[in-house]
C-alpha cells in the first residue's frame, strides 16, 4: 500500500492513534484523582502535580540517562506533594478545594522555576513497544508504536478495580470516604487513610506528568500540561468514581481529542474549532444523558464535599 | 588632620578648585547619563524556542552594545500588570526606552503609559501608531513572510511527495500572510505541489501539535513547517516521524538534527537598535516601523544539513531578488483555494502594500480553510 493514499482510512486511524498516544496522563490522573476521592477528599492540585512530575521526569531522566529513574521520581515528587495536601487539609476546618488550586499555582510555579534549564537538554525518551510491525503501512506502525506506561495505566485501571471492591483495605477506604463517623466507629485511622489516598493520587499524577514529558509530546516545556490535569479530575466525576469507567473516559477524551487535526488532515477543513471541541462536547452529552434527577450523587463518596 | 596654613599658594589652589568644579561635575552627571537603561517586557517565558525567545536573542545582543543597559520581566500578562511592570522599570530602573514585546500589550496599557510619561520612549511590537496617540509611541513588525517565502522555496526543493505539511495555530491575517507566502514559494518550485494546513485554534496546544504532526505525516506530507507559538513540540514530532521540518519565530534546530531545513526567523535587533538610537540622539521615535529581508527585520535559520546545493542557490537567488525589489511574493495573477482571483494579472502588492495587512483567503494549492 502506497504511504500517501491511505485516504479516509487515516480517520478512525488517528482516533486510534490518538486514543493510545493522548489517553495515557488522562488515565494516570483520573484514576489518581479517584483513589483520592474515594477516601472523601478532592484534590483539585493534580493540575500542578502533572507539571511538577513532567519537569522533575525529564530533569532526572536527563541527568541519570534512565527515563524509568525519571518516571519514579516524578512519582515521588507527584507523591510528596499529595503529602502536602493531605496534610495540609488534615488541619480542621481546612477546605481542600481551596488547597488544591493553591497547589496548582506552587506546583507549576516550582515546575517553572526548576525547570528552566531543562528547556534546551535532551532526556532519553521512554522506549516504545512497535506493535505495528506485523503492517507494512508505515501508518499504521506509527499509530501502533505503543508506549509501555499505556498498558501500565489499563492494568492499574483493573487492580484498583480489585482493590477496592475486593480487599479490606479498599473497604477500608471507601468507608472513610463515605461516612467519616462510621470508619471512626469502626475504628479505622480516617487521617491516615485520606493521606496516603491522596499520596497514592498524587504518585500517579506525576507518572502521568512524566508521560508527557518522556513519552508524548515529548520534552519539557512550559506549555506543557495546557490544562490536562484539570479535564483528568473532571473525567473522575463523569466516570462516576469507578476506575473502568475513568479508564474508557480518558480513552474516550483521547480518541476525540484527535478527531479535530485528524479531519484536516483528510481534508474536512471547515468547521475546526466545533471538531476541536469534540471531547468537550462528548463528555458533556454523555454526562447529560447519564445523569439521573432523582439521585444526582448516587455514585459519590458520601465525604466528598461537592455537593454540600 | 593638621591644618595647613593659609596663604597665596594655597588661596590659588583653591580658586582653581572652585573654578573647575563645574566642568568636574558636568563631566561625571553626563557619564552618568550615558548607559541607557532599556525595559523589555515579555508575555511568556524567553525560553520558549519561539516568538519571545526572538525577542530575548535581541535583549541579549543588545545588551553587548556599549553603554545600554537591559532589564527585563517575562511572563508579563497583557493585563493591568503589563502597566504596573513598565511603571516599575521606568520608576526605579529609570529605563528610558521601554519595549513592549506583545500585542496585547498595546491598548490600553502602553498608550495609557506613554501619555503618563512623555519623557520614555515606548516601542511595541506589532501595533498600529495613528494620530493623536502619543508622540512617544513608536509601533515595528517585520515582514516575516518574506522568509516564509524563502523556506517556502527550501521546502518546494527538497519534498519528493509533493505535499507539504503546516501546522498553524489560527487564521490571523498576519499568519494567513506566512502560511500564503510559505505556498507561493515551494509552488514557484513546481506547481504540482500542495499545501496541507492544519489550524490547532491556539497558539500554545502542544498536544494538539503533535497529533497534527502526525496526521499530516500520515496523510504524505514530508516536509513538516510550523506556524505556532513554541515550534518546538511539530519540528521534534517531526524527526521523530523521519520527515523533514521548516521552523518559526527562532531556530529550532538543535531539536532537529537531521530533518531541519530552515526557518524564518525574526531578527529583532535591527529595530532595538533604532529605537535605541532615536532615544539616544533626543529624537521622536519612528510611529510606524516595518521592514523585511532587505532590512535585516527577519533571516532564515542556517540551512540544515540535508538542503542541496541547488536549492541552496534557489533560495539565495530569490533572497537577493526580494531584497533588491525585483521579485514581489503577492504579484497577480493569483488565485485563492476556492477559484476565485485576489490579485489581478498585472497588480502586484508589494511586502509593505497596507492591502496585504487585511489578508483573509488562502492561496492556491493550499488544502485548508480560514
Amino acid at each position: 500500500m502506497d504511504a500517501a493514499s491511505i485516504g479516509w482510512l487515516a480517520l478512525p486511524l488517528a482516533i486510534l492513534g490518538g486514543a493510545i498516544r493522548v489517553s495515557t496522563p488522562f488515565i494516570f490522573v483520573s484514576i489518581g484523582e479517584l483513589i483520592t476521592e474515594k477516601s472523601g477528599r478532592i484534590n483539585l492540585g493534580l493540575e500542578g502535580t502533572l507539571m511538577l512530575g513532567a519537569m522533575a521526569g525529564y530533569g532526572i531522566s536527563y541527568l541519570s540517562g534512565s527515563p524509568w529513574l525519571g518516571v519514579l521520581s516524578a512519582g515521588l515528587a507527584g507523591m510528596a506533594f499529595g503529602l502536602l495536601h493531605g496534610l495540609l487539609c488534615s488541619v480542621k476546618r481546612v477546605n481542600d478545594t481551596a488547597i488544591g488550586i493553591s497547589l496548582i499555582v506552587l506546583g507549576t510555579g516550582l515546575a517553572f522555576f526548576l525547570g528552566k534549564p531543562l528547556i534546551e537538554p535532551k532526556a532519553p525518551p521512554l522506549p516504545s513497544i512497535a506493535l505495528g510491525f506485523w503492517s507494512s503501512v508505515p501508518q499504521v506502525r506509527a499509530a501502533l508504536d505503543v508506549n509501555a506506561l499505556f498498558f501500565v495505566g489499563i492494568a492499574l485501571a483493573f487492580a484498583v478495580y480489585v482493590f477496592l471492591n475486593r480487599t479490606g483495605w479498599g473497604l477500608m477506604l471507601r468507608t472513610v470516604g463515605d461516612s467519616e463517623e462510621a470508619a471512626r466507629a469502626l475504628g479505622f485511622p480516617v487521617l491516615r487513610v485520606r493521606i496516603i489516598a491522596t499520596m497514592a493520587g498524587g504518585f500517579l499524577a506525576g507518572v502521568g506528568g512524566s508521560f508527557l514529558s518522556l513519552s508524548y509530546p515529548g520534552s519539557w516545556s512550559e506549555g506543557l500540561s495546557s490544562g490536562q490535569g484539570i479535564m483528568a479530575v473532571a473525567l473522575v466525576i463523569f466516570a462516576r468514581w469507578r476506575s473502568i469507567n475513568a479508564l474508557g473516559a480518558s480513552l474516550l477524551f483521547g480518541g476525540a481529542g484527535a478527531l479535530g487535526p485528524a479531519l484536516q488532515g483528510i481534508g474536512v477543513t471547515g468547521y475546526y474549532y466545533l471538531f476541536n471541541a469534540a471531547p468537550y462536547v462528548l463528555t458533556l452529552a454523555i454526562m447529560v444523558a447519564s445523569t439521573s434527577r432523582a439521585a444526582p450523587f448516587a455514585d459519590a463518596p458520601g465525604e466528598l464535599k461537592l455537593h454540600r | 588632620m593638621t591644618l595647613k596654613p593659609v596663604n597665596r599658594r594655597s588661596v590659588l589652589q583653591m580658586l582653581a578648585a572652585a573654578g573647575s568644579a563645574p566642568f568636574v561635575l558636568k563631566s561625571t552627571v553626563a557619564r552618568a547619563e550615558t548607559p541607557l537603561t532599556v525595559g523589555v517586557l515579555y508575555s511568556g517565558s524567553k525560553q520558549d524556542y519561539g516568538f519571545n525567545q526572538s525577542h530575548a536573542q535581541a535583549a541579549a545582543a543588545l545588551k553587548k552594545q556599549a553603554g545600554i543597559k537591559v532589564i527585563e520581566e517575562e511572563r508579563v500578562p497583557e493585563t493591568i500588570a503589563a502597566q504596573r511592570s513598565m511603571e516599575g522599570m521606568i520608576r526605579q530602573d529609570g529605563a528610558q526606552l521601554i519595549l513592549a514585546t506583545s500585542f496585547g500589550y498595546f491598548k490600553p496599557h502602553v498608550l495609557e503609559m506613554a501619555a503618563k510619561y512623555p519623557d520614555v520612549t515606548f516601542a511595541h511590537t506589532g501595533g498600529m501608531w495613528t494620530a493623536g496617540m502619543p508622540e512617544n509611541i513608536g509601533t515595528f513588525y517585520a515582514y516575516i513572510f518574506e522568509a516564509q517565502y524563502i523556506s517556502g522555496i527550501i521546502a518546494g526543493h527538497m519534498t519528493k511527495s509533493k505535499k507539504l505539511g503546516l501546522v498553524a495555530a489560527k487564521p490571523t491575517p498576519n499568519l494567513l500572510r506566512s502560511i500564503n507566502a510559505f505556498a507561493i514559494g515551494a509552488r514557484s518550485v513546481d506547481p504540482a505541489i500542495q499545501v496541507q494546513v492544519i489550524f490547532t485554534g491556539d497558539w500554545v496546544l502542544p498536544v494538539r501539535e503533535a497529533e497534527a504532526t502526525n496526521t499530516l505525516v500520515d496523510q504524505g506530507a514530508d516536509v513538516i513547517a510550523a506556524q505556532v507559538d513554541s515550534p518546538k513540540v511539530v519540528v521534534e514530532t517531526a524527526e521523530k516521524r523521519g520527515v523533514m521540518s521548516c521552523g518559526y519565530h527562532s531556530s529550532q534546530a538543535d531539536v532537529a538534527p537531521n530533518g531541519y531545513l530552515t526557518g524564518a526567523e525574526w531578527n529583532w535587533i535591527t529595530p532595538y537598535l533604532v529605537y535605541a538610537g532615536s532615544v539616544r540622539g533626543g529624537k521622536k521615535p519612528e510611529h510606524y516601523l516595518r521592514a523585511g529581508l532587505g532590512d535585516h527585520f527577519v533571516k532564515n535559520s542556517p540551512f540544515g544539513k540535508l538542503v542541496t546545493p541547488e536549492a541552496r542557490a534557489a533560495a539565495e537567488t530569490a533572497r537577493a531578488d526580494l531584497m533588491g525589489g525585483t521579485r514581489v511574493i503577492y504579484s497577480g495573477p493569483l488565485k485563492d483555494n476556492k477559484g476565485n482571483v485576489v490579485i489581478p494579472a498585472g497588480v502586484m502588492q508589494s511586502s509593505n502594500d497596507r492591502a496585504l495587512d487585511g489578508i483573509n483567503y488562502l492561496v492556491e494549492g493550499i488544502i485548508g480553510q480560514v
